[in-house]
């Protein structure tokens, strides 16, 4: 199971990186949004795929038999910081768009202030 | 059990959250974000004189055992960093009051440089690898408020690329957070530090410590990746500019030193000499930049890199000489560069440009600034009796002690060119033929130039007082030098 989920999050960082290199500023966001679904998998698959039961301590079920609650712990962590991030990213982007007339990075290279 | 070492952390937060309740009342802001600043400053004081004669001082939060909870250890290190990023903060709190303008001071200008401040001083004390992504985080959203506040149109284009990278990096460092986690099964540095030791696979260790000096890279600007620096910096105002340069980058240097002198020895043939080669590479880039520009804030800019470099460079010798000159240097170079930020600022306000090409004769009207710069000038290239010196002459030895010598001989030579860089600056703004200066109340101005003043005296006294402060400095290398020290503090019981 972690070689599938290793191979999706592979497929999502190539993604997000393919993305992230091109010129319109809605796809940049829309690619840093499946770099940190990447991320997070990552951080689920990394913590071990084993343990059937969710960590909520319940009768009858053995230690061995919880989920890690650390990594899930983590990512909940991570998610909230991620989109607290990409919400002042599309908030920026928006502006940006109204001041500067563009969403084209290309056309917001260098700066005429200087030089 | 103490809680001393958390203050630094929560007072700033308290008053960053008194500060938004009442953005539009101008007075009050700016006596609570002093007063704020100054409480802090007084903690981090007790929290020093308490390191000092004690040792290291951890925290389990919540009375957990020491590797369960969340630890904050703030040893001489941590603590001189708090202290020395409190003081700049201070300063440059002062030196807003009258630049920044009342649209922005209205506008949650200062409950952002709080949270700023809490981020800072929580990345330098917390002993907990994801803790200290949650303290980058906190201190990057204050930064992202802050580099974009005013809403000026370069400032939104900048922020746009700086915003991007940071995202990328946060994503890599959760990914590197990940993988150390899946090999060691834990987060406390202290307890990384003793079972990274345990692991045979040194491979994958490697390549972990090779991602996390690619995700503090992109924080501290080294070399191929500072290229997001000098056009992100460029955009916001001076007092802005100044806490970041002053502040911003060393977190990223902070968490390199810790990581790679905590946890990542076990092959320091490969992962140090990378730090090294990279570290000279840095500041052969930044060299490059500071001298190809004629425009003072890039000139100052691209000095943030090439000091970057040069604390790495100490580092990666990991000898006692080495260590403690990046110490030194790291605490000189907050300083200095702060207060270089607020000279330059001072320049552009009196010029109303810029760029050094319009500059000129500036000695005639204002002596004493120019002395003062002249003096910050000096120190931060390392003239003797100033503060540069005394880090750089560590930091030389350290290379010469150890495998590198080539990389000291490189440090001592753009020493000449960081001090031509500088000293350019001076020659163009301050001699020559008198160029057109706006007038400027003289009240303004002594408001601008006090706390720049004072600061570039805190310089001085460190450079001629290093014997004072060098037993400080001493203990917090000797800490870096024995993670054992570190180790028993967080595990004790």
């Amino acid at each position: 199971m972690e070689i599938v989920m290793s191979v999706a999050i592979g497929l999502l960082f190539m993604a997000a990186v393919y993305l992230m290199l091109s010129k319109s500023l809605i796809r940049i966001i829309i690619g840093t949004g499946l770099l940190s679904h990447g991320a997070h998998l990552l951080l689920l698959t990394m913590g071990g795929l084993g343990g059937t039961a969710p960590p909520v301590v319940a009768d009858g079920v053995s230690a061995a038999e919880y989920a890690d609650p650390l990594p899930q712990a983590l990512i909940l962590t991570a998610i909230v910081i991620s989109f607290a991030v990409t919400s002042f990213f599309l908030v920026l982007a928006y502006r940006a768009y109204q001041e500067l007339g563009t969403d084209n990075m290309e056309l917001l290279r260098g700066t005429e202030d200087y030089e | 059990m103490s809680n001393l070492a958390l203050f630094p952390i929560v007072i700033p937060l308290i008053f960053a959250a008194i500060l938004m309740l009442f953005p539009k009342k101008l007075h009050m802001q700016r006596t609570v974000a002093i007063a704020g600043v100054v409480t802090t400053l007084a903690s981090a004081l007790i929290l020093f004189s308490k390191v000092n004669s004690d040792g290291v001082q951890a925290v389990t939060l919540g009375s957990w055992p020491a590797p369960f909870g969340i630890s904050m250890v703030s040893d001489m290190f941590s603590v001189l960093l708090v202290l020395s990023s409190t003081i700049v903060t201070m300063f440059v709190l002062f030196y807003s009051i009258p630049t920044i303008g009342v649209k922005r001071e209205q506008s949650f200008y200062y409950p952002a440089v709080l949270f700023l401040m809490t981020g800072v001083n929580g990345a330098f004390t917390t002993g907990d690898i994801f803790n200290l992504f949650v303290f980058i985080e906190v201190l990057l959203m204050a930064s992202y408020a802050l580099i974009v506040h005013g809403g000026e149109k370069p400032q939104l284009r900048e922020s746009i690329k700086y915003l991007l990278v940071n995202i990328i990096s946060s994503a890599l460092f959760v990914s590197a957070v990940a993988y150390l986690y899946s090999v060691t099964g834990t987060l406390n540095m202290a307890d990384l530090a003793v079972k990274i030791p345990q692991i045979e696979a040194v491979g994958i260790l490697t390549v972990i410590a090779v991602l996390f000096l690619v995700v503090f890279g992109f924080k501290a600007a080294i070399f191929p990746l500072y290229f997001w620096l000098p056009g992100s910096y460029f955009a916001p105002p001076m007092a802005i500019l100044a806490l970041f340069g002053a502040l911003l980058t060393k977190v990223g240097v902070y968490a390199i030193m810790r990581t790679y002198t905590l946890f990542f020895t076990m092959n320091t043939g490969f992962t140090h000499e990378l730090l090294a080669i990279i570290a000279i590479l840095t500041i052969l880039a930044g060299c490059v930049g500071a001298l190809a520009y004629f425009d003072v804030k890039k000139i100052i800019i691209y000095n943030i890199i090439i000091a970057v470099g040069v604390i790495l460079f100490g580092i990666s010798q990991m000898n006692a000489a080495g260590v403690e000159g990046s110490i030194f240097y790291l605490v000189h170079d907050m300083l200095i560069k702060a207060a270089l930020f607020l000279l330059v600022g001072i320049l552009t306000v009196i010029f109303g440009t810029s760029d050094l090409r319009k500059m000129g004769g500036l000695i005639k009207n204002y002596p004493v600034f120019g002395w003062t710069f002249l003096v910050a000038a000096f120190g931060l290239a390392g003239i003797p009796p100033l503060s540069g010196f005394p880090g750089k002459l560590l930091i030389v030895q350290g290379g010469f002690e150890g495998t590198h010598f080539w990389g000291s001989l490189v440090i001592l030579a753009t020493s000449l060119l960081v001090l031509l860089s500088v000293v350019r600056i001076f020659i163009y703004a301050f001699w020559g033929e008198p160029a057109r200066i706006k007038t400027i109340n003289r009240k303004h101005y002594l408001s601008m130039f006090v706390p720049t003043a004072i600061l570039v005296a805190l310089t001085v006294v460190l450079g001629a007082g290093a014997e004072l402060f060098m037993p400080f400095i001493s203990d917090a290398g000797e800490v870096l030098l024995n993670p054992s020290l570190y180790i028993d503090a967080v595990l004790k019981e």
